[in-house]
């Protein structure tokens, strides 16, 4: 057999046994055990789990890369047939110019800032490839192109601070082709880009891989981005493979209770409901004996949590080979589909309305730029109790500066926002009314740096309610009560943030909202920095206190299926304007605003299961928007020469509450 | 567009910063309560005496006045005239200045370029020996006066190995030949003290930049570690240690008022002293603003230096 | 996210045992109990002349030899740091305390109040240390009172970047919004959500004040500026008995090794408080 004909059938990658552990103290702390995964010639392969699993570590060592204190416990990781982590300098430097491409997390990171982009390409290419510099600079605008980027020829003699989140990652993805690898590693790729970005850089991936042949493998929290790009899935949890096998298997027909848990756990736009979620969390079960989901599985028995955690068994009679570690194989594989674990959306009766805003504009503009309009223009809005409605929105779309004005941290240009009928909410919080400032209450994004790290949280829960009156006794009292409210035990009162888990603390911040007693809660985000499964059980909790207290919310996000679960109307914005508003029903089966559209295709064409064929589009927003016109109007397709660019864009009312903003009059009951 | 603005807006800051330096000083020194006369005269202050130097010095003219005199004078480069010796400020300081500029040239260049590059082996060889010594060296050198360097390097090398003069004879007008063998002591005694602070600046930003995650990068694409140290990793780690040579830069100006008087060199240093002992406050004046002045143009040009190191203050980035 | 299997300690002021850390308080703390009992430890008065045992070198009467005026270089070491200490620790003290507070003063606000602040904290930078206290020597005399003043004016401003710099990295967070939604004032926040969390970068500005301000004093003792025979204090010692280097070379050593020891330990203190803390020392933030 000739050479290249060896070389094809040989495996691009196999892992075999692979264990990590790092040194804490004087402790090993077990990162991956005993983890085996192959690759063959033009396969993709994503590997899944939660944060903590050791995905990235898994990731890391394909390109022979270990963490600082990190080493290497049993088994290898072989490219190509070389050993990559026990292998000499000179031997790995060879993998990772020839074999290997390495796409990062963090694409912003990951590009030197002091380099322009074309000449870090180049450097790869002379390198790896051995080309002169006129040749390499002509390949360089190449893979630029390759990789979708406009403009390649200007683009390549930018800096990577002048480029945006999507373009950098494709630019690092560049980096990666450039040394004509066999293949490419992307780790969590599509992390901290927009949806609408998202959508086109998977998109990319699959058509690489169509044109090149490469083999991929795919490092992802995100099963919606998974299935969309790699036939092949591997589902990770504490360190160890639970399941591998073909991708649309695994998700039509999960064969482990994890990956059920996972799957029940996502929000999706084509289903309305609350997710399920799954009890408990990794850290807290990591060092249980059999197999270590055993707490929080619903299959489980007292078999399973004895002896040596299972190994992975092949799954009889499937037509591609499956694997699934878990001894409850056949009761888990009967069981009925996760789909009806979905709590459907109550009706409800609308109460009194609690915020309502009218021609709020913001401007911060200090010189205005005559071609550029207010961040935030004309936004209509009303809250009313027990009613959660969502803003969305991408980023820059106004909808922190939205959040912050109705809080009081910044005072608007223009416009009106009354609490409750009477209150005036223009005026900062400051000169508020301390009652008013009681009904109104804040939850943020990021629990971690929402919570002051040298108190405890008992303490942070405790201060809104000293300052509405309660001391001592009454006080602990109360905050106990509200600390069962939001699933937390008293207990936890003395903890500081750090000893928490990033769900514990989101319900802390919860729980500190909770606390003032307020009428209108503003949620920035909440849900977007937690894994899937602690996603689901703070989104009940959300909708269980909104019925216990009769709250109102203001639910600002991204996430257009986290939106459908848990919202009863929708807000949409672009670049500071609402161009679509109506009930929940409505607005997710059209017909819609273009940019809405666009948002929903973005977001359908990520969801699990979902292997169809992706369409990218167009991923850059502008930073600003117009002055005058329809802020959509260069990314729309349906635009209207001269009319979208002047005139502000009026309000069809499309029945029922559902309006859109736009020139180009819909057809009542086209669904698009 | 975006760089000639930046540039011009620092220039600005400096000479503000620069006329409010001088204000100061002139305050401390001429504006405090009590007759500035009598304090100046001490012990010889009759009436008859306060009078004249009252007159001389222009004292019952008011302070703002007197300033703006001052500083009216100072940008034509007459810093009035010394109290001692009733030369122009200027002239006398020439001398002086110019030995002073020939130590500090010395230890800048030689001083800078030792600190940076054993700040950057300390980086890499973070937590092994060379780490640990250098390290364990520049503990000791930021942790010793000037003065105790000067004497202890006197002891060694002009004392008992005679290498060296142990105090400079040669007086202002010594010409560079008659300095060259004198000034080594001095320069050391400089540099030990300056290089510590480069060398750890030096090394806590190598250490930084080597951790960051484009580095790793730049190791992970298959470059050597050669290209990834030169051209990824050290243009990025001296732009903080920029504004660390510029101030210890500065720093000399001051510094040298206690080498050059363990030595004797006849520098600008010396001549403080004699002008702090004399009360010679037209030369007082002078020396503190030309050391606020010397900070003020170390910071601008590493500014500026950092505007050539690092695009993203060069180039505007994306909005968002 | 936590870790996989690791809880964190709170992070009160425990401060894990480093061993920089621990010769660091060790050495400043014996210069501190030396200063104090001296007195009691002296064998001899440090100030007493006697002419008859000059210029003497080591010997078991004294230990450390004696200097030209026939004094007892080891009393003189064991009292000699007192006025550098006194000087600098309340120089550092005050300077901490006042730029601790304009410093977080100066981050909530922003504005016009900032932006004063800082030049003007530019142009007191901008004039090096000594000749900035020689300037003042000049005209207010060498007293004690002076000196700590004049050392905290110009210590001050670097502090206070500091301070701001790590005072804005936490006023933007969402705790201390989630304060100002709450309608609670500056000074509640300043000393409920900001303070805390800025201590370990004010602890170790106070080491790194506290060295370089006895630097200053000892220099400005050398020089024969600062204290005044027969005072015993190391920079004078150093520079009484420098002419005296062939003969008794350590009357000039002792006093040089004790000052070195001080400021030795105060700064490995600074250096193990900064590393147990997480903090970037030299570029003054929080890392």
């Amino acid at each position: 057999m000739s050479v290249a004909a060896k070389e094809t059938t040989r495996l691009v990658a196999e892992i075999s046994g692979l264990s990590i552990a790092y040194r804490s103290g004087v402790r090993d702390v077990p990162v991956l055990r005993d983890v085996s995964l192959s690759l063959g010639a033009g396969e993709a392969l994503a590997i899944v789990g939660e944060s903590g699993c050791g995905k990235s570590t898994l990731a890391s060592a394909l390109v022979g890369h270990l963490r600082t204190g990190s080493r290497v416990t049993g088994g290898s990781v072989r490219i190509g047939g070389e050993d990559v982590l026990a292998g000499d300098a000179r031997t790995v430097r060879t993998l990772r110019r020839q074999q290997i491409g390495f796409v990062p997390q963090n694409a912003g990171h990951s590009l030197t800032p002091s380099m322009r982009i074309g000449a870090q390409v180049v450097e790869v290419l002379r390198a790896t490839r051995k080309m002169d510099k006129s040749a390499a600079r002509a390949e360089a605008v190449r893979l630029l192109a390759q990789v979708r980027l406009p403009e390649p020829d200007v683009l390549v003699d930018r800096y990577p601070h002048q480029l945006s989140g999507g373009q950098q990652q494709r630019v690092a993805v560049a980096l990666a082709l450039a040394g004509a690898p066999r293949l490419l590693v992307l780790d969590e790729p599509t992390t901290g880009l927009d949806v609408v970005t998202q959508a086109g850089v998977l998109a990319l991936f699959s058509s690489l891989r169509a044109e090149l042949g490469i083999s991929l493998v795919m490092v992802s929290h995100d099963l919606g981005a998974v299935s969309a790009v790699c036939e092949r899935v591997a589902v990770m949890y504490a360190g160890r493979v639970v399941e591998s096998g073909a991708t649309e298997a695994a998700f039509r027909l999960p064969a482990h209770p994890y990956t059920r848990g996972l799957l029940s756990s996502v929000a999706r736009i084509a289903a309305p409901g609350l997710p399920l979620g799954m009890p408990g969390s990794m850290a807290d079960t990591l060092t249980s004996p059999g197999c270590v989901f055993a707490p929080r599985c619903e299959f489980a028995q007292e078999s399973c949590t004895e002896g040596d955690p299972p190994e992975l068994t092949p799954v009889e009679g499937e037509d591609a080979p499956r694997f699934s570690a878990c001894l409850r194989l056949p009761e888990v594989l009967a069981a009925p589909a996760w789909e009806a674990q979905v709590r459907p959306p109550r009706t409800r009766e609308r109460g009194e309305p609690l915020l309502q805003i009218s021609g709020l504009t913001v401007d911060y503009r200090r010189r205005p730029d005559p071609r550029t309009g207010p961040t935030v223009s004309d936004v209509d809005l009303t809250v009313h109790r027990g009613e959660v409605v969502a803003l969305v929105g991408e980023s820059g779309s106004g909808k922190s500066t939205i959040a912050w004005t109705i809080a009081g941290l910044r005072r608007p240009t223009s416009g009106e926002i009354t609490l409750d009928g009477g209150a005036d909410l223009t005026r900062t919080a400051a000169r508020r009314d301390p009652a008013v400032r009681r009904q109104l209450q804040l939850v943020f994004q990021n629990a971690t740096t929402s919570l002051n790290p040298r108190r405890t949280v008992g303490d942070a829960v405790l201060r809104p309610l000293r300052l509405r009156g309660l001391r001592g006794e009454a006080a602990v009292a109360a905050r106990d009560r509200v600390f069962e409210d939001v699933g937390l035990e008293p207990g936890h009162a003395e903890r500081y943030p750090a000893q928490l888990s990033g769900g514990q603390q989101q319900r802390v911040g919860i729980a500190r909202a909770l606390a003032g007693g307020p009428a209108l809660v503003l949620a920035d985000e909440v849900v977007s920095a937690l894994d899937v499964s602690i996603q689901a059980s703070v989104l009940r909790l959300l909708d269980d206190l909104r019925d216990e207290h009769q709250l109102g919310y203001l639910f600002i996000s991204h996430d257009l299926a986290v939106v459908r679960a848990l919202a009863d109307r929708v807000v949409v914005l672009y670049l500071g304007r609402v161009c679509e508003e109506g009930p929940i029903e409505r607005v997710f089966s059209g017909p819609n605003h273009p940019y809405t559209r666009l948002l929903m295709d973005s977001a359908l064409a990520t969801e699990p299961g979902m292997t169809e064929a992706l369409v990218g589009s167009e991923d850059e927003p502008e930073s600003a928007p117009p002055a005058a016109g329809c802020a959509f109007r260069n990314r729309c397709p349906q635009r209207v020469e001269g009319l979208c660019d002047h005139e502000t864009p009026p309000w069809q009312d499309l029945g029922a509450g559902h309006r859109i903003r736009c020139h180009v009059p819909v057809e009542i009951g086209a669904r698009t | 567009m975006l760089l000639v603005k930046a540039i011009g807006r620092r220039l600005g800051y400096s000479v503000l910063t620069v006329l409010l330096a001088t204000l100061l000083v002139f305050v401390a020194l001429q504006a405090l309560p009590g007759n500035l006369a009598t304090q100046l005269l001490g012990q010889n202050a009759t009436p008859a005496a306060v009078a004249q130097l009252d007159a001389s010095l222009g004292l019952n003219r008011p302070a703002w006045q007197r300033y703006l005199d001052w500083l009216g004078g100072a940008l034509h480069g007459d810093f009035g005239r010394s109290l001692v010796s009733q030369q122009p400020v200027l002239t006398e300081a020439g001398g002086y200045l110019r030995n002073t500029a020939l130590l500090a040239g010395i230890v800048i260049v030689a001083g800078i370029t030792l600190s940076l590059v054993l700040g950057v082996i300390a980086g890499l060889t973070r937590d092994r020996w060379p780490d640990l010594a250098i390290s364990g060296l520049s503990l000791l050198g930021m942790s010793v006066p000037e003065f105790t360097v000067a004497t202890l390097l006197v002891l060694a090398f002009a004392i008992r190995l005679n290498w060296f003069p142990a105090v400079v004879t040669a007086g202002p007008t010594a010409t560079v030949g008659e300095l060259l063998p004198a000034v080594w002591l001095p320069a050391a005694a400089l540099t030990a003290v300056m290089a510590a602070y480069i060398i750890r600046m030096m090394r806590t930003s190598v250490i930084d930049v080597m951790s960051a995650e484009y580095v790793t990068l730049a190791r992970v694409r298959g470059l050597s570690s050669a290209r990834v140290l030169f051209r990824h990793a050290l243009p990025n780690a001296l732009l903080p240690t920029l504004n660390v040579i510029a101030i210890n830069i500065a720093w000399l100006v001051g510094g040298v008022v206690v080498v050059e008087s363990v030595f004797n060199y006849p520098g600008i240093g010396t001549l403080m002293i004699q002008a702090v002992h004399n009360r010679d406050l037209p030369v007082l004046q002078f020396i503190a603003v030309f050391g606020a002045l010397t900070f003020v143009v170390c910071n601008l040009l590493a500014d500026l230096a950092a505007l050539w190191l690092n695009p993203r203050l060069r180039t505007p980035g994306r909005a968002g | 996210m936590t870790n996989l299997a690791l809880r964190v300690r709170p992070r009160r002021l425990s401060l894990p045992a480093r061993p920089s850390l621990l010769i660091g308080l060790f050495l400043v703390g014996l210069n501190v109990v030396v200063a104090l009992a001296a007195p009691l430890l002296a064998p001899y008065s440090p100030t007493q002349p006697n002419a008859l045992d000059a210029i003497e070198g080591s010997s078991s009467a004294h230990w450390l030899g004696t200097d030209q005026l026939g004094r007892d270089v080891l009393s003189r070491v064991l009292y000699g740091g007192r006025y550098a200490m006194l000087i600098s620790l309340s120089a550092a003290l005050l300077t901490v305390v006042l730029g601790t507070v304009l410093g977080c003063l100066t981050a909530y606000r922003r504005g016009w109040f900032d932006e004063v602040l800082m030049r003007l904290l530019d142009s007191v930078l901008s004039v090096p240390a000594i000749l900035a206290l020689l300037v003042v020597v000049t005209a207010l005399g060498s007293g004690a009172s002076v000196i700590i003043l004049a050392s905290t004016v110009v210590y001050c401003p670097a502090l206070i970047r500091v301070v701001r710099a790590a005072a804005l990295s936490i006023v933007g967070l969402d705790y201390v919004t989630a304060a100002r939604a709450r309608g609670e004032g500056f000074w509640p926040i300043m000393v409920r959500e900001i303070w805390p969390n800025i201590l370990d970068v004010v602890l170790v500005e106070f080491a790194m004040r506290a060295s370089w301000i006895t630097l200053l004093v000892s220099s400005l003792s050398f020089l024969g500026f600062g204290a005044n025979p027969p005072t015993p204090d190391w920079g004078l010692m150093v520079s009484e008995n420098r002419s005296l280097l062939t003969v008794v070379p350590l009357a000039t050593i002792a006093p040089i090794v004790a000052l070195a020891t001080l400021i030795v330990g105060l700064n490995l203190a600074a250096d193990g408080i900064a590393k147990a803390r997480g903090i970037d020392r030299i570029t003054g933030g929080l890392r």
